[in-house]
């Protein structure tokens, strides 16, 4: 367990002293500076006073707050991916790896210990990008999204999820490898979620299947779609109005099925990493 | 030979097609200086990363302070210097030796002296604040001989430790090998650089393609002893009675010979006296590490 956590500060170590932290935290202000300023000028312009002009103003702030929330998901997701996609496959290939195994540790535990470092940075990235735009919201015109319960922790949980993919394929593959295939499958999903919401609306049935088994073996894009449908104010909900408009929404079936994923690719990972020579 | 620390039986590593390993039988008493000494190639990293269990065998038994191959007990008590050593190089030294401390379970002011004491033995006090990335090659080596050492292990596995040193960072680790020796600690020493081999080591192995081909004795013998005598009227008798002593390796003039053991010297020449040969010189050469390596390696070794 000490390996573990000694790994895990590590990786948060090497995020502070190679100025990953910063450059993160820089985006994300810069991100949230454009987040914020657009905003403003959008809630300017909304300025009605009968029911039909503050239904209309609710709406437009709701979708422009998923907007927020949809680039903070895209952000942490590349993160998710990038961040973590050379740590095992470049500390194999120049031999770093060599001093740490031969150390009276597990293997595994300099797996998870990785693993756990990079889920606070991307948990932390998440949180100050999500956090900051739903403040600029509520401090701007005082509302706030509803079921951020469910809809944040979904965002997370996707984040983990392409997270996972990344350290999972670093203890077998390349780092370029690693790289193309966790963007790959996020590609795949993303394609599949959308080709799933297509197939509702012209009643294909074949093209549905397709979509859902695309979702099945990457449900990456699923746990956006469920997050969105729920932070959508009810009204959007129930119009199919808004920037995510869904035909279908994914299963919670489908929120088992990406925590299963998560654990049984980092047990395969552990696996694998604990038997590959070095 | 008692309470070895290393023990292998037949190891063998098969890489697909490729027999990198074919089969290292040898055994390392304590606090022996034990040189693996081979030509690129011949299977001598591959050996040693199975004897860390950083590579799994194919075939054959080893065991490690008694322990089977990478089991956690035994490498607690080991340290480990890879070849061309590399760490997080935005660690200065001080936190790469702290990080290697916890690794071992290390922690504490014990963790905090010891890398003081450390920092000071590999002459790198006043670099101990500064990053690894700016380290010299030859400070870089020495941080990472540090490395290993920081759990006052039973036996240390040294892969080319001396190679990017100069001739003083050379004499260091020299002087630190030895005071391993004094300390009862094992090494096992890889190494072609066959000075350092010679100066430092105990005992060494040959290996060729993966197989040890010859084992040598070098902490109270020469390599090999080589004797040329210029003696008048040798006949048959006196080469059938000269190979009692050794093999001849040219019958002269002058005879050449390799000798047994340096306490045959002294009877080479009161037998030939003897015999009523008329002695007229006897020179002995002592061979180099290097002449006898490129003699056990052969010539049909190529460079590796």
């Amino acid at each position: 367990m000490s390996a573990l956590i000694t790994i895990a500060r590590l990786t948060l170590h090497e995020a502070v002293r190679r100025r990953i932290l910063v450059a993160a935290a820089l985006c994300g202000v810069a991100f949230l500076i454009l987040f914020g300023i657009a905003f403003h000028f959008l809630a300017l312009d909304q300025q009605g006073r009968n029911f039909a002009e503050i239904i209309q103003r609710r709406a437009v702030f709701a979708a422009f707050t998923l907007v927020g929330l949809y680039a903070t998901n895209f952000l942490t997701v590349m993160t998710a991916v990038l961040l973590p996609v050379d740590t095992l496959s470049g500390e194999i290939a120049t031999g770093v790896m060599q001093t740490i195994a031969s150390k009276p540790i597990r293997r595994s535990s300099i797996v998870l210990g990785k693993w756990l470092g990079f889920a606070i940075l991307i948990l932390g990235y998440l949180a100050l990008l999500a956090g900051g735009v739903l403040t600029i919201v509520k401090l701007r015109v005082g509302i706030l999204p509803p079921n951020l319960h469910i809809g944040l922790p979904l965002m997370m949980l996707e984040a983990l999820l392409l997270l996972t993919v990344s350290i999972a394929g670093g203890t077998r593959f390349s780092t370029v490898t690693n790289g193309v295939l966790a963007f790959g499958l996020y590609g795949l999903a993303f394609l599949g979620g959308w080709v799933e919401q297509i197939a509702t609306f012209t009643n294909n049935a074949t093209v549905s299947t397709v979509g859902t088994v695309a979702s099945l073996i990457m449900p990456s894009e699923s746990m956006w779609q469920l997050a969105a449908y729920s932070m959508q104010p009810p009204i959007a909900r129930a119009i199919g109005a808004g920037p995510f408009m869904f035909g279908v929404v994914p299963t919670p079936a489908m929120v088992v099925w990406a925590g299963g994923y998560i654990v049984v690719l980092l047990a395969i990972a552990l696996r694998y990493f604990s038997k590959r020579p070095l | 030979m008692p309470d070895p620390v290393i023990e292998t039986r037949g190891l063998r590593k098969r890489f697909g097609p490729k027999l990198a390993v074919a089969e290292l039988t040898l055994s390392v008493p304590r606090g022996e200086v034990f040189g693996f000494l081979g030509p690129n190639g011949a299977g001598k990293t591959t050996s040693l990363k199975m004897l860390l269990g950083l590579v799994p065998p194919s075939g054959g038994s080893a065991r490690v302070l008694g322990a089977p191959l990478g089991d956690r007990k035994a490498l607690a008590r080991v340290g480990f210097l890879p070849e061309h050593f590399r760490f997080h190089d935005w660690l200065t030294g001080r936190e790469l030796l702290r990080v290697h401390g916890r690794l071992h379970g290390l922690g504490g002011s014990a963790l905090e002296q010891k890398i003081e004491a450390l920092l000071q033995r590999v002459d790198l006090l006043d670099a101990g604040e500064r990053n690894v990335r700016e380290y010299s090659k030859g400070m870089l080596q020495r941080i990472g001989l540090a490395q290993a050492l920081i759990h006052d292990p039973d036996l240390v596995f040294l892969d080319e430790p001396t190679s990017g040193l100069d001739p003083i960072g050379r004499l260091l680790v020299r002087d630190m090998i030895r005071d391993l020796r004094n300390q009862g600690v094992a090494v096992f020493l890889n190494s072609h650089l066959l000075g350092e081999v010679e100066a430092t080591c105990d005992r060494v192995v040959f290996i060729k393609q993966g197989r040890t081909v010859r084992e040598l004795q070098l902490a109270d013998a020469p390599a090999s002893i080589e004797v040329e005598l210029r003696v008048e009227g040798a006949d048959d008798g006196t080469f059938d009675g000269l190979a009692q002593f050794g093999a001849i390796l040219d019958s002269g003039p002058p005879i050449r010979m390799t000798v047994r053991e340096e306490a045959a010297l002294p009877d080479i020449p009161a037998w030939l006296v003897g015999r009523g040969a008329r002695l007229y010189e006897m020179r002995t050469v002592r061979r180099s590490l290097e002449a006898l390596f490129l003699e056990v390696m052969g010539e049909d070794q190529r460079p590796g």
